[in-house]
Order: structure tokens, then C-alpha cells, then sequence
């Protein structure tokens, strides 16, 4: 009987009480054909080895603990920033369910997504019924002012037309001929979820002003419009609204879900909140330009604003760390003709200061990095301006011309020299670049926790402990909320890469009798 | 008090929104059970196609086979077969714990897949995953067997994964098995649950078995249908290990290889989520004569009721020990139900859950004195409601593969004192103001079987329900007059 009164334990520390001990050491022994504890310790040491990671590179077929995920995910989050929208994917149900569960564990929010439920009649036949009865029946329900529909692989792969489809929809009197439901078609075999959240933007802009450009003036609105992409950092939409508040500069955000993933408890459920309204995406082409935060996957939507809306689409850099943020504000006020404000010149201040007191501790300290293009990209120029020395940057869902853009922002830094740069490669992967190579760090999001423990498992030594800060991150509350992006995303970031540092120091100090020195108080 | 008459109006309500045609279709799906009249059970439709467009929180034949039967066997490998979304979504979600050095020779917590590009649906897959197979054998030498779990692409470009799997089973001298559970199939995870149990009757049962022969006795006993989620088979098996049966297997929580093959030794199965494992069990009972026994180890009255049901199989031995275990919890169980009990009697619990959980968890609320007044399945079957309404002791609202949209209407009318739903419900149900406990995941705790289970079980719902947040949600401004 492991259980008091005195104190109820759940799963840790309750199997850890000796009759359960002997209960999972007796069902190992006699009932589960279980290797001998020697083949595993020397298949774990062998799994550590050069000679192991010259295989696991050598793998052409088999994908372990992917670091990217599929489109239809990254179309749902699209859409959910616009105003009064319902995501709709098109396809198998399992896929929403997925989306919706993955977005909750991540955001701790609820997710309103449908599906429209195909199956193998579906397969067979094409699902253009299930649309029809989907559309009508999610109007109906959810009363939303716009449908914005994905895809789903089953979908794609019997190739379900959507736009043929939906126009149908209406013709049948599903849903009314001007209700809008702008479309996207995401099949996850092609990119990842980034690929998904520029198609779907890139359909939304489409349906809205591909014909009606003809009273359409870029500058003539005096906004500038931003696209912060796959971005799940609340706290980044925020800031970047703020400082073009402070500039004076009028702007649209194209998609912005900040508010729709961060409702309050107040006794009410809204299942739609904020979000980019129609008539900002109608008067969008009229804006001065269009900035990507994401440079590297954005791809499908640059090119539609190029042509279409005909903006310049500046380049700008992801805004990460100092120099990033403070070429994006002269890029917006070259663009806008207003000037960087004293409140932020006050801020970049703030930061500086930050980065002197802590770089004594950042200087020379060793990250990896895994996550999505922009953000290791972004995360890798910040390091380097703090004088830490970023090892392994991987990203799964990366290309050549992103590995050629990063060799270019190492080479140009004397912290960049050790620097490896892996694309399309996955988390088994970088397990045995970490232990091969042991950064003092490791960035990315909760994924990484095995990581940490694989390489501790090898001993103290090699462990390689992470700091979580990319998506999803589902282990640990709220760091969504915060901002990643501009001034004040780098004292978040810098804040939490200093503060870990100094968390690990005590944690490795604090041996009494031993490691007396350096525990210290002050620091 | 729920009445029928309330709650037949409620669902007229909710109803009147739908078009017709899914008006009418859902209409089937929703009904009131009121104790002593003509069971409700019968009268509600389920394992029905899902209506397109209405938030069904329903998942998929993928997740039936790889998240819930497959997944945790822990020393084989699970490949997601197809692109890289599903495998990622379903990554270590599940919380089926089991011990093992993850990547070495477990491999529970990972995500294995073929991450099908543009040129393997075109070209097909199956020459990618013969490669695949071979190089999963050579960097995870430890593992047990594979299953290749098929994402929907597989089953739509004609690929032959069967003659795949034949074919590197031979070569590697490993169980291989093909699982055609594209989540286009059927309508639910339930499909997906039929479909794996049946891979693991052809594909396990039916060949020769990979691991030793174990010698076999009188009191050998199989967990079926316990996914060890927050460690809930353990808590289960340590009372069957007490009261002097030999547990030789668990399906599937921390389950192995060698557990699913000797299971067909066995004396009884013993059936905790009849759902998932119905076919496996009805499978054994007629191919090696092993009867089986649904049980439930929920809260403290079923779980005595259990033990004594499943001791009556045995002799006087299990029967004694049997009441030895009750007996030895029984002060525990006491002190809990006492401690709780006060706190948490005549709160009004709605559940919507899956598998065996919207009728199995009753008993353990009734042990802390709440009352159930409205249940349902995401993927039940009608056996599973006539199982249920046995179990309702006053009017309960009934609502199967119940929408966003009706779930949300039925507890904004019945305002229940506490829900217990899934992640997708959570949130929402929060920002009501009304407490909420995840019954999928446990909320990250448990587990809730066995009596270790219900003291963890009784905790939660009181840390949950009596928590001083949902006396937060109104700013005390609005209250005041002036």
C-alpha cells in the first residue's frame, strides 16, 4: 500500500515505492523477453559513437523525431487570424482533431477547427459532398463571417479541387454565393506546416483582391501591412504592433491570432476574438509595402505581392536581437517617412544595457539550435551579437539557399567559426551531433527534452541541457506569451539564456564539501 | 436534478440550429436515460459516420491503431507510414508510461516515419520503406519487430506494404506487420482499434512466436485493454499480484513482444477497455478457449466488485486473496472516501470521453458522492451504451460523437459542477468558469486505476472543483451597486 492519507503521490514519486520497484523489476525479468542490461548499456555507448553517427548520416529512407510538421497544421493557424474566421480543413477528420490538440497543448487554449469528415466512400466518389453538407452545417453552428479551407494529404492525393468545389457549394445554395471562403490546397507530402501558412495567407489575399485591383494604390492608404508567418509567440504580433504605434505608423497585420489564442476566464467562451477584419485585407494593396518577417517561408505570398499588389515586399530580416530590430525600424521608417521614436531609442537602450551586465556570462558560451529556418536564423544573429558561439543550427524544414545564407552570417562573425550548419536533417540526427560535439546548450522547442536526457544518460559530463524556446513547447506554462522579436523579445531571450546559465552553474555548484566555490550569491 | 422533460427540451434546443439533414441524422445521436423506464441505451445511434462540418473532437483509424493499440508496445517500433504530420501529432501524447532505455531498446516516446514527399506518392512508397526497415533495423539493433502504421496516402496510391513487410520480416527475422489503418477508414478510431487487433491475431498470434516459451500456470492472467496511462496498469496489476494471480501480459500499456505472444497460455483475459480489445479477446475465446472477463478499477465499489468477479474464476486460493487485497485497502479507501466525500457530494459531473471511460469512471464518482448527469462516447458502439445505461442511477443526458457546438450548448444549460472531456473540451470549458479535468490524460496525473488510483482520483477532482479560481472570473467591481 503506497498511498497515505498524509500524503496522496501521483505516478513520480508513487512508483518509486519498493513494492512497485519489485513489481516493475518482476514483470522485466520474467514476462518481457527484456535484452540484458549489458547489451543495452553497450547498444546506448555504441549508439554514442563516431562510427554510429557516420550511419545514422547515412540514412536515405527513415525520418527519427522529425523537427517539422505538416501544411494543413500551419494553414490553421493562418486562418485563425482573421477576424470571426473558422479554419475548415478538407479531408480526413483525424488530421483537425490533431491540429486542434496540438495548438491546445501548445497555446493551453481552445481551438475552434472543422473537418468535413471524408471516408473511404469519400475516397472513392471525391469529397465534394462532405463540403457541401460541411459548409452549410459549419455556417450554421458556428455562425463565422468567413470559411477558410485547407486540405488534408487524402484530400490531395485524390485530387479534390476545392475551388470547383466550393463554387459549386454555392451554386447549390450551401452557403450564400458571397460568403466568403477563401481556399488553400496543403498537401502535407510537400514542405512543412510553414509551406501551409503561406498558402493559406496567399489564398487569402487572393480571394479578397486578385480582381479587384483596379482602384488599388500601393501608398495610398499611408499603412504599411506586416506578415509575421507561423509565428506563435503572442507576445510578437504585440510588439511589433507597439513599436509601429510608437513610430505613428498605421499598419494591418495579415493574420493575427493574438487575440483569439489568449482569451480571458471571465465566465465566457469566445470562439472568435480580434483577428485581421475583411475590410483591412480589401484595403491591404493600398498600403505603402508589405514586410515578411519570415524570410525564408514565405515564398507563395511574396510573389502574389509582388505581382498582384505590386509591393516592393522590402527585405527585412526576422527581427531578432539588436541590429535585426534596428534595421527593421529604419526599414519602416525609410518606408513610412516617420522617425524611430525616442521611447524606442530609450528601449534599445534598456537592452543594451542588458546584454553589458550579462555578457560576462553569455561570452563565448557554446548553443545549438533546432527549429524552423527563421527563427534559428534569427536566434544564431543574436547569439552572435552577445558573443556566445552558436555550434550545431539545424533546421529539418530548411533548404540549401537558407545553409547558404547562414554560412554568409558565420563567416562574417568571429564567434561563427565552429559553426555547423544542418538542414533537412532531423533530431536523431542532432543526438549524435551533440554527442560528437558538446554545445554548453541546447535551444529549441519541448522536443529536445530527450535530447537532454539521452546525453545525460552518457553521464553528467555530456549532458546537454535545453533551453526551451521555439514550438511547440508543451512542457513548460505560458513562455508563448512573451515576445521573441524586437528590443523587448531580446531581453525575454536574453533574460532566459543568462538566467539558465546561472540556474545550471548553482545546479553543478551546489555539492556541499566539494563545489564550495563558485555558489555563489552574487553573480 | 436533471429532468427528463428538461433534458428532452434541451436537446430539441440544440437540434432546431442544424440544417435539416444533419438535424435529423444527429437527432439519433442524443437521448435521455431515466432508471426504471425502457433502457435509453438501445435507442442511441452510434459508431455513425461523423456530420461534415460540425467539430466532431473524433479522430481517426491512424489514431486507433498507432496512438491507442500499437503505440506502446514498447521495445517494438512503430513506423508512421506516409507524411510527417501524423506521426508528430501523436508523439508522446498519450502518457502510456513504460520503463526502458528509449532509443535503445524502447522506443515508446518516438517518432518514426517515412515522411512522405511529393515523389513517394507519385511513385509509390514501398521501395522508400523497404530501405526504411533495413535502416531502422541497423540503428536500433534492439528493437523486437516493426509495425508499419499507414497514413491515409498509403492506402489511396496502391502501395503493397504487405508484400513489403513479408518480405524484410524474412530478411531481418523480425515480426513486420503491415497495418492498413489510413484514417480515412471507417469512422472513428474505432475502426482503427478493430484493424490492429487484427494485424496482431495474423500477424503475432498466428506465427511462431520470436520470444522463449515461458513455463505456464493455473493462475496466469492477461490485462487486455489498459494503456498504462499515468501508470494505470501497474496500479492494477499489483492488486492481481496480490491477490495471487500471475499477470503475464499487458495489452498494451508498457506492453512487450513477448507479452502479446504468450498470451494465448493464459487462464482468463481479464478486459479493462472493452472498446479497444473486444476483438483480440472474443478472438482468443475461440481460437485457445481462454475465457474473458470485462472488470473495472475505478473507485473503490467497483474495484471490490471486480476482484470478486474475477476471483470467482478461480479456487479458494484467488477467492481468499481476493478478499485479503479488499480488505487491506479498505482502511485507505475509507479514510479517502471520508476525507472527500464531504467536500464533493452532490456535484453534478458531465463526461465526454472515448473508449471505456464515459461509463467506467461513474462508479468512482458515486464512491465520492457526485452524480453523473450526462455522459457519452466520441467512438462507442451501441454495445457500449447498453453497457452504460446498466450503470445510471437517476435521468442522464446521453450524447454520442457529440459536436463542439452541443457540448457546449448542453453545459451552458445544465451548468455542471465539473466536466471531464479532453484537451480539445478543456479550454473552453475553463473559460466558462466551470472546473474541467482532462479523463483522457488524467490532466498529467493519475494513475486512477486500482486504490492508489482512486486516492489520486479523489485528489484531483477535489484540487480541481474546489479550487479558488472559478471564484475569480468576475472583476468585484461588477458586483458592487454603485
Amino acid at each position: 500500500m503506497s498511498q497515505t492519507m498524509e500524503q496522496i503521490i501521483p505516478c513520480y514519486p508513487l512508483f518509486q515505492e519498493a513494492e512497485y520497484r519489485s513489481l516493475l523489476r518482476n514483470k522485466a525479468e520474467q514476462f518481457e523477453n527484456r535484452y540484458s542490461p549489458e547489451d543495452v548499456d553497450t547498444t546506448f555507448h555504441w549508439s554514442t559513437t563516431p562510427e554510429y553517427k557516420a550511419l545514422n548520416f547515412s540514412r536515405e529512407a527513415l525520418t527519427v523525431n522529425p523537427a517539422k510538421a505538416c501544411q494543413p497544421l500551419g494553414a490553421v493557424l493562418c486562418a485563425l487570424g482573421f477576424q470571426k474566421t473558422l479554419p475548415y480543413v478538407h479531408g480526413s477528420q483525424g488530421c483537425t482533431a490533431y491540429f486542434r490538440t496540438y495548438f491546445n497543448r501548445h497555446f493551453k487554449e481552445p481551438v475552434a477547427c472543422v473537418s468535413d469528415s471524408m471516408t473511404e466512400d469519400a475516397a472513392v466518389f471525391g469529397g465534394q459532398k462532405n463540403l457541401f453538407a460541411g459548409l452549410e452545417n459549419a455556417k450554421a453552428l458556428y455562425d463565422p463571417e468567413m470559411i477558410a479551407v485547407s486540405s488534408t494529404c487524402m484530400a490531395e492525393v485524390i485530387g479534390d479541387d476545392l475551388n470547383a468545389f466550393i463554387n459549386n457549394a454555392k451554386k447549390e445554395g450551401r452557403i450564400p454565393e458571397e460568403f466568403p471562403t477563401p481556399f488553400a490546397h496543403t498537401p502535407s507530402f510537400i514542405g512543412s506546416h510553414l509551406t501551409g501558412w503561406d498558402n493559406m495567407l496567399e489564398g487569402v489575399l487572393r480571394y479578397f483582391t486578385l480582381n479587384e485591383m483596379a482602384d488599388k494604390e500601393p501608398g495610398s492608404n499611408g499603412k504599411l501591412n506586416v506578415v509575421l508567418g507561423f509565428e506563435t509567440y503572442l507576445g510578437n504580433y504585440r510588439v511589433i504592433k507597439r513599436m509601429l504605434r510608437e513610430m505613428g505608423v498605421a499598419y494591418t497585420l495579415l493574420s493575427d491570432p493574438e487575440m483569439v489564442l489568449d482569451t480571458p476566464a471571465d465566465g465566457k467562451y469566445r470562439m472568435y476574438a480580434g483577428g485581421t477584419t475583411q475590410a483591412e485585407i480589401k484595403d491591404a494593396p493600398n498600403a505603402i509595402d508589405t514586410l515578411l518577417l519570415q524570410s525564408w517561408s514565405l515564398d507563395k505570398s511574396k510573389k502574389y505581392l509582388k505581382e498582384s499588389w505590386n509591393h516592393a515586399v522590402t527585405p527585412v530580416d526576422a527581427p531578432y536581437g539588436l541590429a535585426a530590430t534596428d534595421r527593421f525600424l529604419m526599414a519602416v521608417a525609410q518606408l513610412t517617412g516617420k522617425p524611430i521614436p525616442p521611447s524606442l531609442e530609450l528601449e534599445r537602450g534598456r537592452l543594451v544595457d542588458m546584454i553589458a551586465d550579462s555578457h560576462s556570462w553569455l561570452h563565448g558560451r557554446r548553443f545549438s539550435i533546432f527549429g524552423d529556418p527563421d527563427f534559428v536564423m534569427g536566434m544564431t544573429r543574436f547569439l552572435l551579437e552577445l558573443g556566445a558561439e552558436p555550434l550545431h543550427l539545424l533546421s529539418h524544414n530548411a533548404t540549401k539557399r537558407w545553409a547558404k545564407g547562414m554560412e554568409q552570417l558565420l563567416s562574417a562573425s568571429p564567434f561563427g567559426k565552429e559553426a555547423e550548419i544542418h538542414f533537412g536533417r532531423d533530431l536523431w540526427h542532432l543526438r549524435s551531433l551533440l554527442f560528437e560535439k558538446k554545445p554548453d546548450f541546447l535551444i529549441g522547442n519541448s522536443y529536445g527534452k530527450e535530447l537532454q536526457r539521452d546525453t545525460l544518460h552518457k553521464g553528467k559530463e555530456y549532458e546537454v541541457p535545453l533551453i526551451r524556446i521555439g514550438f511547440p513547447i508543451f512542457d513548460r506554462h505560458h513562455l508563448h506569451r512573451n515576445a521573441t522579436l524586437g528590443y523587448e523579445g531580446a531581453m525575454y531571450l536574453l533574460t532566459t539564456l543568462v538566467n539558465e546559465i546561472l540556474a545550471r552553474l548553482d545546479q553543478e555548484t551546489s555539492i556541499m564539501g566539494e563545489t564550495d566555490y563558485n555558489f555563489d550569491l552574487i553573480r | 436534478m436533471l429532468t427528463r422533460e428538461k433534458a428532452e427540451s434541451l436537446i430539441q434546443e440544440v437540434l432546431s440550429v442544424y440544417p435539416a439533414e444533419a438535424g435529423k441524422e444527429r437527432a439519433e445521436h442524443l437521448a435521455v436515460s431515466s432508471p426504471g423506464e425502457e433502457s435509453a441505451g438501445s435507442c442511441v445511434t452510434a459508431n455513425r459516420k461523423s456530420q461534415p462540418g460540425v467539430m466532431t473532437v473524433r479522430g481517426c483509424a491512424y489514431a486507433g491503431s498507432k496512438g491507442v493499440v500499437w503505440g506502446p508496445i514498447k521495445d517494438m517500433i512503430h513506423l508512421s507510414h506516409g507524411p510527417v504530420g501524423c506521426g508528430q501529432y501523436s508523439r508522446a501524447g498519450r502518457r502510456n508510461y513504460y520503463i526502458g532505455h528509449t532509443g535503445i531498446n524502447a522506443f515508446g516516446t518516438m517518432n518514426f516515419t517515412s515522411d512522405f514527399q511529393e515523389k513517394d506518392v507519385v511513385f509509390g512508397g514501398d521501395k522508400k520503406l523497404a530501405k526504411l526497415l533495413g535502416e531502422i533495423n541497423t540503428l536500433f539493433p534492439l528493437n523486437r519487430g516493426i509495425s508499419i502504421q499507414s497514413e491515409c496516402p498509403v492506402g489511396l496510391i496502391g502501395d503493397d506494404i504487405e508484400a513489403v513487410a513479408k518480405e524484410q520480416s524474412a530478411l531481418l527475422q523480425k515480426p513486420i506487420v503491415p497495418v492498413r489503418c489510413e484514417g480515412f477508414r471507417g469512422v472513428s478510431q474505432s475502426l482503427g482499434h478493430h484493424i490492429a487487433n487484427d494485424t496482431i491475431r495474423d500477424y503475432i498470434l498466428d506465427r511462431e512466436a520470436s520470444s522463449p516459451a515461458i513455463d505456464c500456470g493455473k493462475y496466469d492472467v492477461a490485462i487486455i485493454g489498459d494503456y498504462n496511462i499515468g501508470g494505470d496498469a501497474w496500479s492494477s496489476r499489483i492488486l492481481l499480484e496480490e491477490m495471487g494471480l500471475r499477470v503475464v501480459a499487458q495489452w498494451s500499456g508498457d506492453g512487450t513482444l513477448a507479452e502479446l505472444e504468450r498470451t494465448s497460455k493464459v487462464k482468463l483475459n481479464l478486459v479493462h477497455c472493452y472498446r479497444s480489445m473486444n476483438y483480440i479477446s472474443r478472438h482468443m475465446e475461440v481460437k485457445y478457449g481462454i475465457p474473458w472477463l470485462e472488470y473495472n478499477f475505478f473507485g473503490p465499489s467497483k474495484i471490490a466488485e471486480s476482484l470478486r468477479k474475477i476471483a470467482s474464476r478461480f479456487d479458494a486460493t484467488i477467492q481468499e486473496g481476493a478478499e485479503r487485497v479488499i480488505a487491506k485497502y479498505q482502511d485507505l479507501s475509507d479514510a479517502i472516501t471520508a476525507k472527500y466525500r464531504p467536500r464533493l457530494q452532490g456535484k453534478r459531473v458531465m463526461l465526454y470521453v472515448g473508449g471505456l471511460r464515459p461509463r467506467h469512471v461513474i462508479g468512482a464518482y458515486e464512491d465520492l458522492g457526485m452524480e453523473v448527469v450526462g455522459t457519452g462516447y466520441e467512438f462507442g458502439h451501441g454495445d457500449d451504451y447498453e453497457r452504460t445505461v446498466e450503470d445510471l442511477k437517476q435521468t442522464t443526458l446521453i450524447y454520442d460523437d457529440a459536436s463542439a457546438y452541443e457540448l457546449e450548448q448542453f453545459v451552458e444549460k445544465i451548468r455542471p459542477d465539473l466536466i471531464g472531456s479532453g484537451i480539445k473540451e478543456k479550454y473552453l470549458f475553463q473559460k466558462m468558469g466551470i472546473p474541467f479535468r482532462q479523463m483522457h490524460s488524467w490532466d498529467y496525473s493519475g494513475p486512477y486505476h486500482g486504490y492508489d488510483g482512486y486516492a489520486i482520483f479523489a485528489r484531483d477532482m477535489d484540487m480541481t472543483l474546489n479550487n479558488p479560481c472559478w471564484k475569480m472570473m468576475k472583476p468585484p467591481w461588477q458586483n458592487s451597486t454603485c
